[in-house]
């Protein structure tokens, strides 16, 4: 059972996907501006996120291995995952149009957000099985919104701080996510037991 | 022995009172003109009822109160009114308010005073005799005193607080007045009780005034009253009315409460108690209180003051030194420097503080944050500054809010620890202010929004109403038509039936012929009617004119065509003009 | 054989895939639009048109729609802007027109010659008055449009700027001025 636990924490803290992995870097710098709107970039990916996993698991086993379509595994998984993207869209215009206009761009930009695919495509790459991927696409997901938020918070607070004119906006977040990648790099390990 | 409680936070600076309270209170001379602002409480502005000229005596009414939450303003002597004008207010801003500037005339003649009966008197009268001798909160606030001597309709008021505790460095005034005038301030005490039925009364102190703990205590003692005089720890700031009733109940009044009464607590200026007796026993306003004048100066002493006296040459009895260059009204942590020294002494003036490098030197240049906390080690209401010092250095104004910014009382503790000399105060005040015309403007835009969506409303409704109307006459011109058409038709042969019907009406005629006449009656006293009224609403107002008002009419109606023939040609003008 | 079944296989899950987008975007309907309430809650108010729409809510409503700049509104000024930026996630861009101080109009009861056309122009109704009468502006209530200015046919209206008085006096950002220390100071 434990080995569950540790693809949970592998995939949050140890191999973040932003942080580690490098992936989904542009809603990591796009998003991250605002606590609230990083509260609900995260809601939202997360959402996705295990959705598509658990959706492309059950593609890739029950339709394209059976019938030998591997190679339209990169093709269905996306638009799986545009049409999950645009499932959420909908609902987040219902509830919080607010969330909606702030996300902006970023929202349908989901589809093609490097994490939501690269994750199934790691599921597939690391042969887990059906719970583990919901676990590995739920960890990562949650580790994306982790840094997102983290990340946000920083931001919220340099936002007032005396920055140097030519450090001021992007600059200062470069610096300041390059930093949080190095403080992650502290968690190596921490998925390996004896 | 009471016991007592503890505010968090508070600091000990060096308290300078020995140097003022040596000497008993003396009496200011007649300045060479009085300046009393008529705006001297929180609330309206007191409207001017004399002008320039008037000759006024000691205690006349200058400026009426305006509203409930407003208090009257007296002359502070006799004297002639020189003008009511615009001049600078002992105001941070250093901006003008109306004055009434007086020439004193040397006699100092009272009017007549008439003290108030308080047996026979009902509270509401009292209350209006409080407002109208212009008592207000002389601790510093200015709070007009009868709006707090109302209870709480629903809440009982457990504790009368009477701050006596002088929390501020330098300043003396209300300690001498304890010690001398002690008597008069427990009957005004117990006015307020009277006023307000408490079921305790505390009159707090800070231990290092011993001489007027005890001349409170023999005070109550001779009056037999019950009232607690309590020594509290010596803290500043132990007198603001939160940290009081902290110390002194346990209470804590929290931030978003407007009034302490819905806590069942009350608190006054042990001067505010000393005044309210004055205006009901001897019918004396507020014309005068006692100030300290101190810091860089010869003689520092406290003064029974007139208000209006221009600062200047109050701070001249105390002999300043020569390198004097500002006088601080109010104390070191709160006050302010006044922005020029001509400006009078108000009700609120507590203390003249003249000001020196050598006594106050400038602050070394504020350095940055090292959130070092010890600002919110200090903060009387637990706060946390340096948070609110950041957001609202980057004018982020709804955080500010969020660490509660509305709950500092502006005492200046974080500003006098800070190792970093941030002027933190000065930063809360600009974020609160800014907050304030926000609101101001939002509703300014509500109010707007408001009356552009009812002008909006009011323009359709006016165009439906219109539309109706033109729809209703076009419709009445059409049945006038077609009547008219039907009376012209009938009216060669219709002679006959209407004679038969008005010879035989009591004859039995045929239904329809009845029926027919009744609608021809009904239209012809229809048209009458229109008629009558379309000569009713000829003009008639010429034909009542007399012969002289005609003439002019005929002038003017000669001249409008005159100027009508004039109005082409430049040169035909003036050859008109030349006739 | 195998690009027939990918064929029908794609062309399945997009037959799957379309009906639940399509049922969702029923059952999700939004109506009305909440976001103009807030983009109306930030203008000003003046009701002014300088935006180049009849009042602050078509204008609220163009921006919500996406079809105009943010930064149109020179009553609100560049805060307005900033804030709108800031709810709506858009850059900030300087203001298309000069910022001006809060204004108030004043008719010179003298010259006004009680023609009422003003009165029908303000758009708040802070102009009172009647015909043949003379007309005065209720400072309180006059947001400053200027939309007063144009139909006075003798010119009789003036804007001026609100001064500072006690009641809307506001502390000062704390300004530190830079000054020479003597050295043993600084030590």
């Amino acid at each position: 059972m434990s080995h569950y636990l540790f693809i949970l924490v592998g995939a949050v803290l140890v191999n973040n996907v932003v942080l580690v992995k490098m992936l989904g870097l542009c809603p990591f710098m796009g998003v991250s501006k605002k606590l609230e709107t990083a509260y609900g970039m995260g809601a939202a990916t997360t959402f996705v996120l295990t959705l598509a996993t658990g959706a492309s698991y059950i593609i890739d086993q029950y339709l394209l291995l059976p019938f030998g379509l591997e190679y339209l595994r990169a093709l269905s998984f996306i638009v799986t995952i545009a049409a999950i993207v645009q499932l959420t869209e909908m609902v987040i215009a219902k509830t919080s149009p607010t969330l909606q206009q702030t996300l902006g761009i970023y929202l349908p930009l989901i589809t093609t957000n490097c994490a939501v695919l690269g994750v199934p495509l790691l599921n597939i790459a690391g042969g887990h099985n059906f719970v583990e991927s919901l676990l590995f696409g739920a960890g990562s997901a949650v580790g994306f919104s982790l840094v997102l938020i983290l990340f946000a918070g920083i931001r919220e607070r340099v936002e007032c701080a005396d920055v140097p004119v030519y450090f001021r906006g992007s600059a200062i977040a470069m610096v300041t996510a390059g930093l949080m990648a190095l403080a992650f790099m502290g968690f190596a390990g921490l998925d390996k037991y004896q | 022995m009471l016991n007592l409680f503890k505010f968090w936070g508070g600091i000990k600076p060096p308290s300078h009172k020995t140097e003022s309270n040596q000497h008993p209170i003396g009496v200011a001379p007649l300045p060479s003109h009085l300046i009393v602002p008529l705006h001297q409480s929180i609330g309206g502005t007191p409207k001017p009822v004399v002008q320039a000229g008037d000759k006024v005596l000691k205690g006349q009414l200058i400026g009426e109160a305006d509203g409930w939450i407003s208090a009257a303003v007296h002359a502070p002597t006799s004297g002639t009114v020189r003008e009511v004008a615009m001049h600078v207010r002992p105001h941070p801003s250093g901006l003008d308010s109306l004055c009434v500037v007086i020439d004193p005339d040397g006699r100092d003649e009272w009017i007549a005073r008439t003290p108030l009966d308080l047996a026979t008197t009902a509270p509401a009268d009292v209350f209006a005799h409080l407002q109208r001798s212009g008592v207000v909160g002389l601790g510093g606030a200015g709070f007009p005193a009868h709006g707090k001597l109302t209870p709480a309709p629903n809440v009982p008021m457990d504790e009368l607080i009477i701050n006596g505790a002088e929390c501020e460095p330098y300043i003396t005034c209300d300690d001498l007045l304890m010690r001398e005038r002690a008597d008069e301030i427990i009957r005004g005490i117990a006015l307020f009780r009277d006023l307000l039925q408490p079921k305790k009364v505390l009159i707090g102190i800070e231990d290092n005034k011993p001489e007027a703990v005890a001349a409170m205590t023999a005070a109550v003692a001779a009056r037999g009253e019950n009232f607690a005089v309590v020594a509290v720890p010596t803290r500043y700031p132990a007198g603001g009315a939160k940290q009081l009733i902290r110390v002194l109940t346990g209470k804590e009044v929290p931030g978003s409460m407007r009034s302490t009464a819905e806590m069942g607590v009350q608190v006054f200026n042990v001067a505010t108690a000393y005044t309210a007796w004055r205006a009901v026993a001897h019918g004396e306003p507020v014309i005068s209180r006692v100030v300290t004048l101190t810091g860089n100066v010869a003689e520092p002493r406290n003064y029974e003051v007139l208000i209006g006296t221009p600062m200047d040459e109050l701070l001249k009895l105390a002999r300043p030194h020569p390198d004097t260059n500002g006088i601080l009204m109010g104390g070191p942590m709160m006050g302010f420097l006044v922005p020029n020294r001509q400006v009078p002494v108000v009700k609120t003036t507590n203390c003249l503080i003249a000001h020196s490098e050598r006594l106050f030197p400038p602050k070394a240049p504020e350095m940055p944050c090292i959130r070092c906390g010890a600002c919110a080690t200090v903060c009387p209401h637990e706060l946390q500054p340096f948070e609110m010092y950041w957001y609202a250095r980057a004018k982020n104004f709804g955080k500010t809010q969020e660490y509660d910014i509305f709950d500092c009382i502006e005492c200046g503790c974080c500003s006098y620890v800070c190792p970093s000399r941030i002027p933190l105060v000065q930063y809360f005040r600009f974020a609160k202010s800014e907050i304030w015309a926000r609101e101001r403007e939002k509703k300014a835009a509500e109010e707007a929004k408001a009356r552009f969506e009812f002008k909006q409303f009011r323009d359709e409704r006016e165009k439906a109403e219109k539309a109706e109307k033109l729809a209703k006459a076009a419709a009445a011109q059409a049945a006038k038509k077609a009547a008219e058409a039907a009376a012209a038709a009938a009216a060669p042969a219709g002679d006959a039936p209407a004679t038969v019907a008005a010879t035989d009406a009591p004859a039995p005629a045929s239904a329809a012929d009845a029926d027919k006449a009744a609608k021809m009656a009904t239209i012809q006293a229809a048209m009458e009617r229109a008629k009558a009224q379309r000569e009713a609403a000829q003009p008639k107002n010429i034909e009542a004119l007399k012969p002289d008002q005609q003439r002019e009419l005929a002038e003017i109606e000669a001249r409008r065509q005159a100027a009508g023939i004039a109005d082409a040609p430049a040169s035909a003008t003036q050859e008109t003009k030349a006739e | 054989m195998d690009i027939l079944t990918a064929i029908a296989i794609m062309a399945l899950g997009a037959v799957v895939l379309g009906a639940a987008l399509g049922f969702a975007a029923i059952k999700f309907k939004v109506e009305g639009d909440p976001l103009v309430e807030k983009i109306e809650a930030i203008l000003p108010q003046t009701q002014c048109g300088q935006c180049g729409f009849p009042g602050c809510k078509p204008y609220a409503e163009a921006i919500a729609k996406g079809d105009v700049d943010i930064n149109l509104c020179p009553p609100g000024g560049m805060e307005g802007v900033q804030r709108l930026a800031d709810l709506l996630g858009r850059e900030v861009k300087p203001l298309e027109a000069e910022e001006k101080p809060k204004q108030v109009a004043i008719i010179d009861e003298n010259t006004c010659i009680g023609c009422t056309l003003c009165i029908q122009a303000c758009p708040v109704d802070a102009i009172v008055g009647a015909a043949k009468q003379m007309h005065t502006i209720i400072a309180g209530q006059c947001t400053g449009c200027e939309l007063c200015l144009p139909p006075c046919p003798v010119e009789c209206i003036r804007m001026e700027t609100i001064g500072e008085t006690l009641d809307n006096w506001k502390w000062k950002y704390p300004v530190v001025g830079i000054k020479a220390v003597p050295l043993k100071d600084a030590a």
